[in-house]
This record gives structure tokens, C-alpha cells and sequence, in this order.
């Protein structure tokens, strides 16, 4: 029982973390329509860059943000500089973020090599904290993971609901060129939501450098479980992506626990049942 | 009468190549261009880009490999004379799979689940020992001996897959003009009016899935010949993203541009280190791929008809004008 409570948790873990990565490349979605293939190299870049501003300032906080500012800086510049130039076309756009992808993935294994990174801890959440309901202890880092996982689904949301920018996006999401004939600068607020989808996928790298590790080959992982994620849960939708990464992430780690050699089998059938029956995702809206 | 202006010399080039150009250059093009040639015939003909087909070769590739000889302890050693039909019917078979998981989904939908297969595939091949030997794969594949000739001899290679290329570029061309066929062409311009007659979509989607994975498959089992050996990482994101690249940089119009954009593809890949650090080849990679994105969408078979239109157009419209505009 307490082996099938720690599985649990460790899939609500990996949950938190598919769900951090999943969110930008949703919103992205969402909004424009874009498939960002190069979303796992964006997470990749924000786990060394926080790695390097931890391992200089010691501060891990700062390389958490550090980490997020780096990958936003680059999220912008691939929208305005090359994305932004074909708009509209999605196919093309899909195969220039992939060459973006390959491109940002060779100059960053020139950079950093081929070693595994982890980003050091602070002391405060380098042990572990006692559960007394499974009578064992759990890496305080995983729990912070959680619980960082629903604050920033939380602001996401209410960014979403609440604010004048979530209100631009969600009307972008509905008619995009009415938002454009209302006078808004739609390139612009494209430029403003793909930094912010590589915001998460930074912070994203730098939580998941400091939880599990970094390596080449991580980009494609984290892009793999994003897009099942996303076409679990729903291409575009907040919820979907939360939804998507808990079953994603239960079912990958009872996988790995009860069946190892066919853990990914699970995933792949999650996503092939929920195509066969809701091929729009289980929030999604229709594709038409 | 025009495939055989271009065979002809195809053919009698082992009297000019010598073995490193006949075997790296022109018979690992012709490989690559016949894996290419299954998602350029899907592009063309259903409108569909898939990330798949290097999965279906590789899924070739290992049946053989699991039935061949090879020199790790896992398989079944079986004749070829079975072991190849039953490598393409498990290829045509995964084909099917995918047409009939994705066959709901179009553009950007079918590029993502398409993909997410391809990858779901590669860790599967990574985590499994039972059926494909985990991380390291197979080794030691050898080609079948015909007489006393083996298949891998560099000229006999050559021609047979010169010949598979040609058999295929023919079927295809037969294919798209059967009945089915133009039923998934008429699914690629109007899935409702498809409907709206009364045809099931599921049929056709699935049939051009599984003929795709036929042609794939078949570049599969000259694949795992011309390298001897087959890994998880021959179904990795590379290979992935090279199927692609090839079939973007020739060109995603015209079935005939899988094998321009291979023979620009192995080239680049052979010739590149005397301009680069090999090191980073997939950065020059890359940057090609986003250049031919940006700038010739229509790949390097596009520039060719527009070349060939504009001179056809100078001399006041040939023969040449027609056939370009209607590959278009």
C-alpha cells in the first residue's frame, strides 16, 4: 500500500512537471495557432541558464527567474524574428520551429557538452520532509514542485480570467482578425505570449534540473510529453494541460513501477483511446 | 519514354562511379529518397505531413533483423524468402495503425500525433530487450546471397536500389490514378463533399497510410543492409527530422522531389565538413531547413518548375510549362 501511495505521488510529481512544461506550449497553441516544436529546446536553455546563475550566485530562486528570462528572450526573438514573418501558415511555421529547434539544440550541446546537469539546492529544500500518513519521508522538492505546479496554474488562470492582457488573448483565441480591425497590435501581443509560454518552459527547465537533471536529449522528452499532454487534455486549454499531465504523469510512473519494460505503452495508449473517442482532446474544442 | 531518359544513365553510372560514390552517395540517397518518398506521396496525394516514416522503415528494418541472421541472441532466423514479405506486410501493417490513429486529424494535428507515435516508438525500442534488443539493437545484419553474389556488392547494391526506387516511383504513379487513389485526393481537397457522396473516409485515409508504409518499409530492408545494423536510434528523432528535411528541401508537391532533396540531403552530409566543423553539422542542418522554409516553401523541386516555366515561357510556352504546372 505505501509502495502504491509513493508511485502516486511520484506521478503527481512528474504531473506538476509535465504540466509546467505542457502550459506555455498550450497557450502558445491557444492563441496562434502555432505547433512550437522547439519547446523542449526553450526548456532545455532555461534549465542551463538557471544551472549557471545557481552554480555563480548560489541563489536559487534568482536561477529559477534567470532561467524563465532566458528562455522568454529567446520565445520572443524565434516569434518576431522568424515565426512572426509566416504567420498564418501553420505547416510552415511547425517545420521552420523545428529547424529552430535542431539549430538551438546542437549550439547549446557546443556549449554546455554532453554532461548531465543538476542544479544544486538550497539548504532548505535540499532534505526531505516526514508524511506522517505514508510513515516515510519525501524529497521537499518534489512537494514544492507540486505546490508550484498549482500556484502558477492558478496565476495562469487568472491571468487568463481576470486581467486586460487574458481578455486580448482570449479574444485573439475567438477572432483573431477582429482583434486586429479593434486596433490591437496582434503582432505584438504574439511576440508578448510566446515570451511568456518560454517564461514557463524556462522555469520549467530550471525546476526540473533541480528535481530530476538535465542532458541533451531532455528537449525531446519534455517535447514528447508536451504534446501528449496536449493532445490528452485538449490543444489550447489550460485545463486540458493540468487534466492531461496527471493522467500523463499517473500513468507513466505506475508504468515504470508495475510494467518497466512497457511503461511507455501506457501513455500511448491514454493518447490513442482519448483520439478514438474525443480526437479534439478531452477539454478541447472541435477542430473545425 | 521519359523515365528512361533519366534511368538510362542512372544505370549505366557504375561504369563511371567509382565504389565510395555508388555505395555513400548514390545508393544512400536512393535509400533515403525511397523513406523520403513515403511521406512526399502522403503530402502530395492526402495532404497530410507525417513524422512517422522513419518508424515504419525501422519497423521493417527489425522484423528483418528479428527473422535474419544477425549476431545478437534474439530473433528467429527464418529464409528471406519469408523474412522480406513478412518485414514489408509488418510495415504496410503499422501504416495502417497510424492512418487509422491519426485518421481523424489534418495539418498541424496530424504533424503532433504523428510525431508523438514516432517518439512514444523510439522509447518503446529503448525499453524493450524481448523483441528489439533495448538501447543496442541488432548487429551484423547481412544482405541475402544470391549465387555467389552478395546483394551488398557494391554495383549489384546499387542497381537493386535503383531498381526498388524505380519500381516504386511507377507504383505510385500507377496508385494516384486507380480508383482509390483519386478517392484520396478527393479526401486531401474535400473531406465533406467526400462524405457528403457516401465514401467513408476511414478507407482511403488507411490505404494511403499503409501504401506509405509499404514504400517506407521497402526503403527499410535496403536500410538496414547498406548499415548492417538497426538501434533505437535509427527510429530517434534523427532520422525523424533528416525523413523530413529531405522531403521539405525537394519539395512536398511532387514525388519526385523525395529523391532531389536526398541527393542534396547526402551530399550536404558527406561534403559539409570540408566547410564546417563536423561537430555541427545539424546546425548547418537546421539552418537549411529554416532557409528552404522561408524562402522556397515549394522546396528545390518548386525552384526547378518555376526555372523551367520561366525558360518554357521565353520560348513561347513548350511542352515543359504543362507538365511543371500541372506537378504544381
Amino acid at each position: 500500500m505505501t509502495f502504491f501511495l509513493v508511485v502516486t505521488l511520484n506521478g503527481l510529481t512528474l504531473a506538476a512537471l509535465y504540466f509546467l512544461a505542457a502550459s506555455g506550449f498550450t497557450l502558445i497553441f491557444g492563441l496562434m495557432r502555432t505547433v512550437n516544436m522547439a519547446h523542449g529546446a526553450l526548456i532545455l536553455l532555461g534549465g542551463y541558464v538557471g544551472y549557471q546563475i545557481v552554480d555563480t550566485t548560489g541563489i536559487w530562486t534568482l536561477g529559477v527567474l534567470g532561467g524563465g528570462l532566458a528562455s522568454a528572450f529567446a520565445g520572443g526573438l524565434v516569434q518576431a524574428g522568424i515565426l512572426g514573418r509566416i504567420q498564418g501558415d501553420e505547416l510552415r511555421q511547425t517545420l521552420a520551429s523545428i529547424a529552430v529547434s535542431i539549430v538551438m539544440a546542437d549550439l547549446m550541446l557546443w556549449h554546455w557538452g554532453g554532461l548531465t546537469y543538476q542544479v544544486e539546492l538550497p539548504e532548505a529544500l535540499a532534505g526531505g520532509q516526514f508524511i506522517p500518513l505514508l510513515g516515510i519521508g519525501y524529497a521537499t522538492i518534489r512537494i514544492l514542485l507540486i505546490l508550484l505546479a498549482i500556484v502558477l496554474g492558478v496565476l495562469l488562470w487568472l491571468l487568463i480570467a481576470k486581467t486586460r492582457l487574458g481578455a486580448i488573448i482570449r479574444a485573439g483565441v475567438d477572432d483573431r482578425t477582429m482583434l486586429r480591425a479593434l486596433g490591437f497590435n496582434v503582432a505584438r501581443i504574439f511576440v508578448l505570449v510566446f515570451a511568456l509560454g518560454g517564461a514557463l518552459a524556462g522555469m520549467a527547465g530550471v525546476v526540473a534540473a533541480s528535481a530530476l537533471s538535465i542532458a541533451p536529449g531532455t528537449d525531446l522528452q519534455f517535447l514528447l510529453s508536451s504534446l501528449v499532454v496536449v493532445i490528452v487534455g485538449g490543444m489550447g486549454s489550460i485545463g486540458g494541460a493540468a487534466l492531461g499531465a496527471i493522467l500523463i504523469g499517473l500513468a507513466e510512473q505506475y508504468g515504470l513501477a508495475y510494467a518497466p519494460t512497457y511503461g511507455v505503452v501506457f501513455s500511448f495508449a491514454i493518447m490513442v483511446l482519448v483520439l478514438a473517442v474525443r480526437p479534439q482532446g478531452l477539454m478541447g474544442r472541435s477542430e473545425a | 519514354m521519359r523515365a528512361t531518359v533519366f534511368l538510362l544513365p542512372l544505370a549505366l553510372l557504375p561504369i563511371f562511379a567509382n565504389e565510395f560514390w555508388l555505395v555513400h552517395i548514390f545508393s544512400r540517397a536512393l535509400i533515403l529518397g525511397i523513406i523520403a518518398l513515403s511521406l512526399t506521396f502522403l503530402a502530395t496525394y492526402l495532404g497530410v505531413v507525417s513524422f512517422a516514416q522513419a518508424t515504419m522503415a525501422g519497423i521493417a528494418g527489425y522484423v528483418l533483423a528479428y527473422f535474419g541472421p544477425n549476431t545478437v541472441d534474439v530473433g528467429h532466423e527464418l529464409p528471406f524468402a519469408a523474412a522480406i514479405p513478412i518485414a514489408l506486410l509488418m510495415s504496410v501493417l503499422s501504416g495502417a495503425v497510424v492512418g487509422l490513429i491519426a485518421r481523424r486529424s489534418q495539418g498541424i494535428y496530424a504533424i503532433m500525433i504523428t510525431l508523438a507515435i514516432a517518439v512514444a516508438f523510439f522509447y518503446f525500442t529503448r525499453q524493450n530487450y524481448s523483441f528489439f534488443n533495448g538501447w543496442t539493437g541488432f548487429s551484423g545484419l547481412r544482405s541475402p546471397q544470391i549465387g555467389d553474389t552478395a546483394l551488398r556488392t557494391p554495383v549489384v547494391f546499387y542497381l537493386l536500389c535503383l531498381g526498388v526506387a524505380a519500381l516504386l516511383l511507377a507504383m505510385v504513379s500507377g496508385f494516384v490514378r486507380s480508383p482509390m487513389g483519386l478517392t484520396i485526393q478527393a479526401v486531401r481537397d474535400a473531406r465533406r463533399r467526400v462524405q457528403a457522396i457516401g465514401i467513408p473516409l476511414t478507407t482511403p485515409i488507411v490505404s494511403a497510410y499503409a501504401f506509405a508504409g509499404f514504400i517506407a518499409g521497402s526503403g527499410g530492408i535496403l536500410n538496414v543492409w547498406y548499415q548492417e545494423r538497426i538501434s533505437s536510434f535509427s527510429v530517434g528523432l534523427g532520422p525523424i527530422v533528416d525523413i523530413l528535411t529531405i522531403s521539405v528541401i525537394g519539395g512536398l508537391r511532387h514525388p519526385s522531389g523525395a529523391f532531389i532533396g536526398a541527393v542534396a540531403f547526402v551530399l550536404l552530409d558527406t561534403f559539409a565538413i570540408d566547410f564546417v566543423d563536423r561537430e555541427r553539422f545539424n546546425t548547418l542542418i537546421g539552418v537549411t531547413l529554416l532557409i528552404i522554409v522561408l524562402l522556397a516553401p515549394r522546396g528545390l523541386r518548386g525552384l526547378w518548375d518555376d526555372t523551367v516555366a520561366r525558360f518554357g515561357n521565353a520560348r513561347d510556352g513548350g511542352e515543359n510549362t504543362g507538365k511543371s504546372q500541372q506537378s504544381t
